[in-house]
């Protein structure tokens, strides 16, 4: 043991000492190598931050895994009775116990701002949502449980209709006045949060509880105007479960949902978030780019081995020597490799600190995240290790033919000659 | 002790295309602790061989060679490696240092084939050794910073770091001029005679040969003793 561990130190301090000695040939030697690995473990993290990306964008479009949709129509394929969908929902909801249920409604609301009357894009929904599809909040905050107690409805508005709004104060309770085209039940609501706009959205949009939006509409309608809470709007039923029984669960709310509703109404649940599919979008690209940064990184390792072999049969007199001091053939094998070890691995960190530097700058991030991504990871270790990994295999493959030339070395001929 | 034996030793090689030649032929010698054995030869003679043979860098093709009572063929490959660098310290005619190591470095370097107490305090060790040569001074000096005589003496430094008990000198004197050899010769005198070493000096100067106590002449392969002139 005490052989081994000195025998490797012993190694890597010989192998050390001769890349010192030979600094600059080595370091041009390596150049391609610290480029190659940076390439490839860019390749691999910027591959994780996109998928996260990815996932992130996808969560907040089509919800976390498993989302799961559910529809329901009547037998002549018109609409059902929507109080008695909504009152089988609430009861389906609560015998299996699920956390996370959302109506969605898309609507309309016209809003008074300072630019006049708007229709604003309004999304109502129920507090669960801002988890189910991880709302970002950049002022103030997400819905809670309380206010959907309040009689003034609460809202969260999108960056753009704040800007429009002249950025109020979140914490001086801002207000809005909703129904502004002259309905009867006009009423002011309160700005709780802001949400980031996507780049390409410039219209003002927000957020609404579903059940303050149909209490809004039905005033706004007139007493006993409209039975249909959400005045025509489609109403979506979302449920997140775990990923691991969602088909079983998915059964049992359409069975339980369909004999509620009752009348040969056929409900659909549906899986709808993108993590279903198991595809990732980018592992094309990523194994492309990955591929040409493994061919620069081959590349690198043949400069390393022509580099390392003509060095070699220079230093035969040296190797010579050594031996003659009692280094064993496997030892001057083994000390001969590790300089092409060390020096790659050496040039491996830096390639995988300069993949670190890029790959964390603000601009990558700015440029991959499009200012949508929440969690943005941090570096993955995963494609560190990977750099580091590559780096030491292509230094061993590199060191192993000029380690042959130099145990073949005839000491006594080494030294005389 | 009878460090080396040899008896009836032979050493043939087969060049290609060719008859097998005989460059060692029929070498019986024995070298005892505290030896002092010159071996006197022109070049051809097999001076290379032989040493190859002492130094435990090759093995006979016929007779007994032994090292501290053991056949050397019983060893393998790895542990005559061993045995050479514990056991054998080289001086050679060109001192055969390490370029671009200082002189620190260059006697550090067979102790990093050492283990235990030699391996761990190297630079002590070999810091401790080139003072003994008188070079404390010039521990960081490169060889080309170094004269040929300080460089022998780093390389005597060298030869004695892990304490051996036989010193093959090769030439040690032939790169050195007439004073600077003498007193490197001296030097080598007075560590292998502190440390008990056995010393086998191969050249072709007679005046270093008569340094010696036992004199052989090696002539196209054959080892004879020689009466000192």
């Amino acid at each position: 043991m005490t052989r081994l561990l000195t025998g490797l130190l012993g190694a890597v301090l010989e192998a050390w000492q001769e890349l010192r000695i030979h600094r600059t040939r080595v370091l041009l030697s390596l150049i391609g190598v610290a480029v190659a690995v940076a390439s490839l473990t860019t390749v691999v993290a910027l591959g994780g931050i996109l998928q996260q990306t990815t996932a992130e964008q996808s969560e907040r479009q089509s919800g976390r895994p498993a989302t799961l949709y559910v529809s329901a129509y009547g037998a002549d394929g018109g609409q059902v009775d929507a109080e008695a969908l909504q009152s089988a929902w609430v009861e389906t909801v609560a015998r299996y116990g699920i956390d996370y249920a959302s109506r969605v409604v898309n609507a309309g609301v016209a809003v008074d701002s300072p630019n006049g009357v708007l229709s604003v894009g309004t999304q109502a929904v129920d507090q669960p949502y801002g988890e189910m599809h991880r709302v970002r909040i950049s002022e103030g905050s997400w819905f809670t449980p309380v206010d959907a107690e309040q009689l003034a409805p609460r809202v969260i508005v999108n960056s753009v209709f704040w800007e429009r709004l002249g950025r109020p104060a979140l914490d001086g309770h801002p207000l809005l006045s909703l129904g502004g085209h002259g309905g009867t039940g006009a009423t002011t609501a309160v700005i709780v949060g802001v949400y980031p706009s996507a780049e390409w959205e410039t219209e003002p949009a927000m957020f609404m509880l579903a059940d303050q939006l149909a209490a809004f509409q039905q005033a706004d309608a007139g007493a006993g105007a409209a039975v249909d809470p959400f005045a025509g709007s489609s109403v979506q039923y979302e449920l997140w479960v775990p990923t691991g029984d969602w088909e079983a669960l998915a059964a049992a709310v359409k069975r339980d949902l369909a004999a509620a509703v009752g009348d040969g109404a056929t409900v659909d649940v549906m899986r709808q978030d993108a993590a279903q599919y198991g595809d990732d979008p980018f592992l094309v690209t990523q194994m492309i780019v990955g591929g040409i940064a493994l061919l620069v990184l081959l590349l690198g390792a043949l400069g390393l081995v022509n580099i390392a072999l003509v060095t070699v049969k220079q230093r035969v007199r040296e190797i010579g020597i050594r031996r003659s001091f009692g280094a064993t053939a496997g030892r001057v094998f083994f000390a001969v490799m590790m300089e092409s070890v060390v020096a790659t691995v050496a040039a491996g960190a830096v390639g995988v600190a300069a993949a670190i530097l890029v790959v964390q700058s603000p601009m990558v991030h700015d440029l991959v995240g499009q200012g949508l991504v929440t969690d943005f990871p941090p570096f993955p270790v995963d494609a560190a290790v990977l750099g580091l990994v590559a780096a030491s295999a292509v230094g061993a493959l590199a060191g192993i033919l000029p380690a042959l030339v130099a145990v073949r070395v005839k000491v006594i001929d080494a030294i005389r000659y | 002790m009878t460090l080396l034996h040899l008896a009836s030793v032979t050493r043939t090689v087969l060049p290609p295309d060719q008859p097998a030649l005989t460059i060692l032929n029929g070498v019986d010698l024995d070298v005892e602790e505290d030896d002092r054995i010159s071996v006197v030869g022109r070049s051809g003679s097999g001076k290379s061989t032989l040493l190859n043979l002492l130094g435990l860098l090759d093995t006979p093709t016929s007779g007994v060679l032994e090292f501290a009572g053991k056949p050397v063929k019983q060893y393998s490959s790895r542990e005559r490696d061993r045995v050479r660098g514990r056991e054998i310290g080289f001086v050679f005619q060109q001192f055969n240092l390490l370029p671009g190591r200082t002189a620190l470095e260059n006697v550090i370097m067979p102790l990093l084939y050492a283990e235990g107490r030699q391996f761990w305090r190297r630079r002590a060790i070999a810091a401790e050794m080139l003072e003994e040569v008188g070079l404390g001074h010039r521990l960081e000096s490169l060889p080309d910073r170094l004269s040929g005589g300080e460089q022998q003496r780093v390389a005597i430094a060298r030869s004695l770091v892990r304490g051996p008990r036989l010193i093959l000198a090769d030439e040690p004197t032939g790169a050195l001029d007439l004073d600077t050899g003498q007193s490197v010769m001296e030097l080598i005198d007075e560590v292998a005679t502190r440390t008990r070493a056995a010393l086998v000096v191969i050249t072709h100067d007679p005046a270093i040969a008569e340094r010696s106590r036992d004199h052989y002449r090696l002539d196209h392969g054959v080892l004879t003793r020689a009466e000192a002139s």
